[in-house]
This record gives C-alpha cells, structure tokens and sequence, in this order.
C-alpha cells in the first residue's frame, strides 16, 4: 500500500505532531509513504475569496507535481481544508469544459502539466477504509482501556467531499476508537464547525463556536481530531472559549494519529504530547507511560 | 411557465447579479425559501441578515445591500447548507464569490475578514507555503495590535510547547509564487 503525502503548511508547523505521527503509524501500519516534493500551499479556504481561476490553479499544482511523481498513486492529505480544496478542484475541471486547458496554461509557469486524474484521500479515509479497524487491532499492544475518546470530525472532513462517509452524522472514527480499546463518547458536536478563522477575526462568534464543541465533549476524557485547525481551535483557545460559554472548560484534544501511536505501544515522547496544550497526561497515566 | 409576476428573471438587476454569482448562477432562481439553510446555520444567529433572506435578496437583484452585509463573513465554510438545500444549490461556494465581489468592490463588511484573506494570500504568494506565525503578527499589525495582548498567554503557552516555528521574514526579491499569481491575473484579465 502506497500513497504520495501532502502535509500541508499547518502540520509542517503548529500541528507537527499531527504529521509526525501519521508517518510513524502509518509506516508501523505498512503503509509506504513519499512526500510530494516541492509542494505549495493548497489555497485553503482563502483561495476561492481572492479568485476562482486561483481556486484551482493553486491546488491543482500540487496535483501535477503528485501526477508526475507517480501517476497512478493516490494524494493522502491529513488537514481537511487541503482535503476540500483538491477535491473541489479536481471536481471543476472533471465538470468546466476549458478550464483544464486553462490551468495548464497558468501551470506552464512552473514547468507543470495536470491531466485532472489524480485521486485525493482524506487520512480518516484510508485509515478505516484502506487499512481498516481489524488490522488496526492487530497491532495494538497498549490498549486505550478505561480512556473514554469523543470523536469529532469536524466540517470539511465529511463535507461536501466525504464520499467515505455520511456528511452529517460519520462515524468512521468509531471502529478505530473501539479498536484501541477505548470507549466512545458520542455528542451532537461532532460534525459541527470549530470555527476556523472565525475564532481570530470574530471571536465572539468563534469561540463560541469551538466552547459548545467543547462542553458537550467534557465528559469524555478527551476529544480525537483528524485536522489541524480543528485541533488547534479547540485546543488552544479554550481558556478563551471558556469565557465565552461561560463554563470552565479543560479537556484534552489530541490527534486520531497520537491516540493510534500510544495504542500501538508508542511513547509520550514519540508521540509528541508535550506539543499538545491542554495536558493529556493525566489522563492517559490511566493507560500507562 | 410560471406566471410573469412570478417570473423573477424579469427582476431589474437581477440576472446581472445572479449571473456573476458561479457556481449557482440562475440556481438560485429555484430557492424556495424552505430556511433549512439558515437553520444549519451554525452563525446566522449573529448575522444581520439571515441566509435565507439574503437568497431572497439575491433573487431581487439588491446588490448593494448583499454586498454590504455582515452575514457574508461570518460564513465559516462549514458546507451544513449546501449539503442540506433541498434545491441542491451550491450555497456555501456562492458564499465565497459574495465575499470576493465585496473585496473587488472594495466593500469590508467585516474589516477584519478582508484583512485576513489579504494577509492570508500575501503570505501565501511570498513563501508558497503559510508561515502561521508571520501571518498572525501581521494580521494583528493591520488590524487591532491591542487585541494581540490578548493573545500573549496562548502564544507563551504554544511557545513553550514548541509550537512556534521561529523564521525570519524575507521581504526582499521575488515571491515563491509571484510568477504564478501573476499568470492566474493575467488569464483572467482575459476572461472579463
């Protein structure tokens, strides 16, 4: 099993974590990663609001790059705004008549060509999908026992573009969860927005936004994430989402990844929870160091 | 045929809207006005207008209130309408094309949001890849330094995590994707 690897600019700084443990796993999961070189930002979010032909030039580069690399490989993302951007750009060349050519032409630039063929997986994708929760199992030498996990997925993970799952209630992280031995705390914020940029230009909206993601987790002992901007709006701000909500909130959210590492016998350290801002350590002293 | 009064094509103003407004277009034509939109909404309690009511507004072609509304920007591109709308309309994507027409309008509804996706793509266009805390310390700079201070604890928290990647601005030369920015401008010069 082989994919090409786009990390993204978020997991190559703030949540380098997130990307350090996806290899790890994935590797000890016999998975053969290989960076996209020379990759550039997706476009995000921001792209779309700046201009359509940008949109998908942006991301469609990163397409020829993977394209050329290995055409018949399949694009892995873990950040789920990356995730959207290339599917919706491969989703309006397949549907635009005469913008491929014209992608191409802005592509020339770099040296670049795209044919429009290369297929895009989101991380949670592959990991219950392509690998599945039985062989996730199988490798599990310090099961999560007694750790109750609250999944959230998030928007742009399951929409518009979670073909692998239902765009309102997914449930993909559960076999994964109760693979690790762990129980499974469901809430009605698990596909709900974070807040995304929200939480810096409006935070009064934001942070709202991620405190009510935050209070109907509170009684699991942590939240599992699969993007970096959803993991970073509900980690770090929630001493500002506390205030916000007006309940004092103080729960640990780490990523899909570091969970799946520490329950395949992985370290503290190895798994980077140092990098995490709300502690998980005294929770998971109830799965041992 | 619907009956000419009910014919909103006929609408002064209308269809020239509706016309810049890709990917829905004339889609938005087909709004019946259900408010499924506005009630997967996880912002339209804080928006001055509803998104349902700015369909409506669309649809009667009033321009220049959509463009000069808040609602827009306190859209956070969560896709709960667009996979919700019963007509099938590409909602949250005409969402980014309102707040691109605000932006070439020069309109800042929400100063700053305009100021974050400017920053945003200057950083972007520069380095190729987003450098967080450069584009933070320059947001911050551009619209309310005082806020900043409100940050200070988080960004000492996320400091001595190691979170912070420490690099140096490089405000001289070209940008990474300066030529390729340049060229999607140029292109689309030719469309309009």
């Amino acid at each position: 099993m082989k994919y090409l690897f786009y990390p993204g600019c978020s997991a190559d700084g703030t949540a380098l974590e997130y990307k350090r443990t996806s290899e790890a796993v994935l590797t000890a999961l016999g998975v053969e990663l290989q960076e996209l070189g020379d990759w550039t930002c997706c476009g995000s979010s921001v792209a779309p609001v700046v201009s359509d032909l940008l949109s998908v030039v942006l991301p469609a580069r990163n397409l020829a790059i993977a394209e050329r690399t290995d055409g018949h490989c399949e694009l892995l993302v873990i950040c789920s705004a990356c995730f959207t951007s290339f599917r919706s750009a491969n989703t309006r060349i397949a549907t635009t008549p005469g913008l491929l050519d014209m992608v191409n032409e802005a592509l020339e630039v770099e040296g670049l060509h795209y044919s429009g063929g290369v297929r895009v997986r989101h991380l949670l994708d592959v990991l219950a999908n392509d690998i599945g929760p039985e062989k996730i199992e199988k490798k599990v030498v310090r099961p999560l026992r007694g750790l109750t996990i609250a999944p959230y997925y998030g928007c742009q993970t399951v929409r518009p573009y979670g073909d692998y799952d239902d765009n309102e209630y997914p449930d993909s992280m559960v076999g994964i969860l109760e693979a690790f031995g762990a129980d499974v705390y469901h809430h009605r914020y698990e596909a709900r927005c974070c807040g995304t940029s929200l939480v810096t230009t409006k935070p009064e909206v934001g942070l709202g936004m991620a405190g009510r993601i935050l209070a109907a987790a509170s009684p699991a002992d942590c939240l599992a994430a699969v993007c970096p901007m959803c993991q970073m709006n509900l980690d770090a701000y929630q001493d500002k989402a506390s205030l916000v909500v007006g309940e004092e909130l103080h729960i640990p959210v780490l990523f899909l990844t570091q969970l799946l590492g520490l329950a395949m016998g992985m370290s503290w350290r190895q798994v980077m929870i140092r990098r995490n801002i709300v502690s998980p350590e005294p929770v998971l002293a109830k799965v041992g160091k | 045929m619907s009956p000419e009064w009910l014919d909103l094509t006929a609408v002064k103003g209308a269809p020239e809207f509706l016309g810049e407004l890709v990917p829905a277009g004339e889609k938005l034509y087909t709004c019946i006005q259900c408010g499924t939109c506005t009630a997967s909404c996880p912002a339209a309690e804080v928006m001055d207008i509803t998104p349902r009511h700015m369909w409506r507004m669309i649809q009667l072609g009033l321009k220049d209130e959509v463009l000069h509304s808040k609602a827009m920007w306190l859209c956070s591109v969560c896709y709960s309408c667009s996979v919700r709308c019963p007509r099938g309309i590409p909602l949250t994507d005409t969402i980014a094309h309102l707040k691109q027409l605000a932006t070439q309008e020069g309109i800042e509804g929400v100063p700053e949001s305009t100021c974050f996706y400017r920053v945003f793509a200057e950083v972007m266009r520069r380095y190729g890849r987003m450098r967080e805390m450069e584009f933070m310390a320059r947001y911050f700079l551009a619209t309310d330094l005082f806020a900043a201070l409100d940050y200070v604890p988080m960004g000492l928290a996320m400091l001595s995590r190691g979170k912070i990647k420490i690099e140096f601005p490089r405000l001289v030369g070209r940008g990474r994707l300066d030529r390729l920015f340049d060229k999607v401008a140029e292109l689309e010069g030719k469309l309009s």
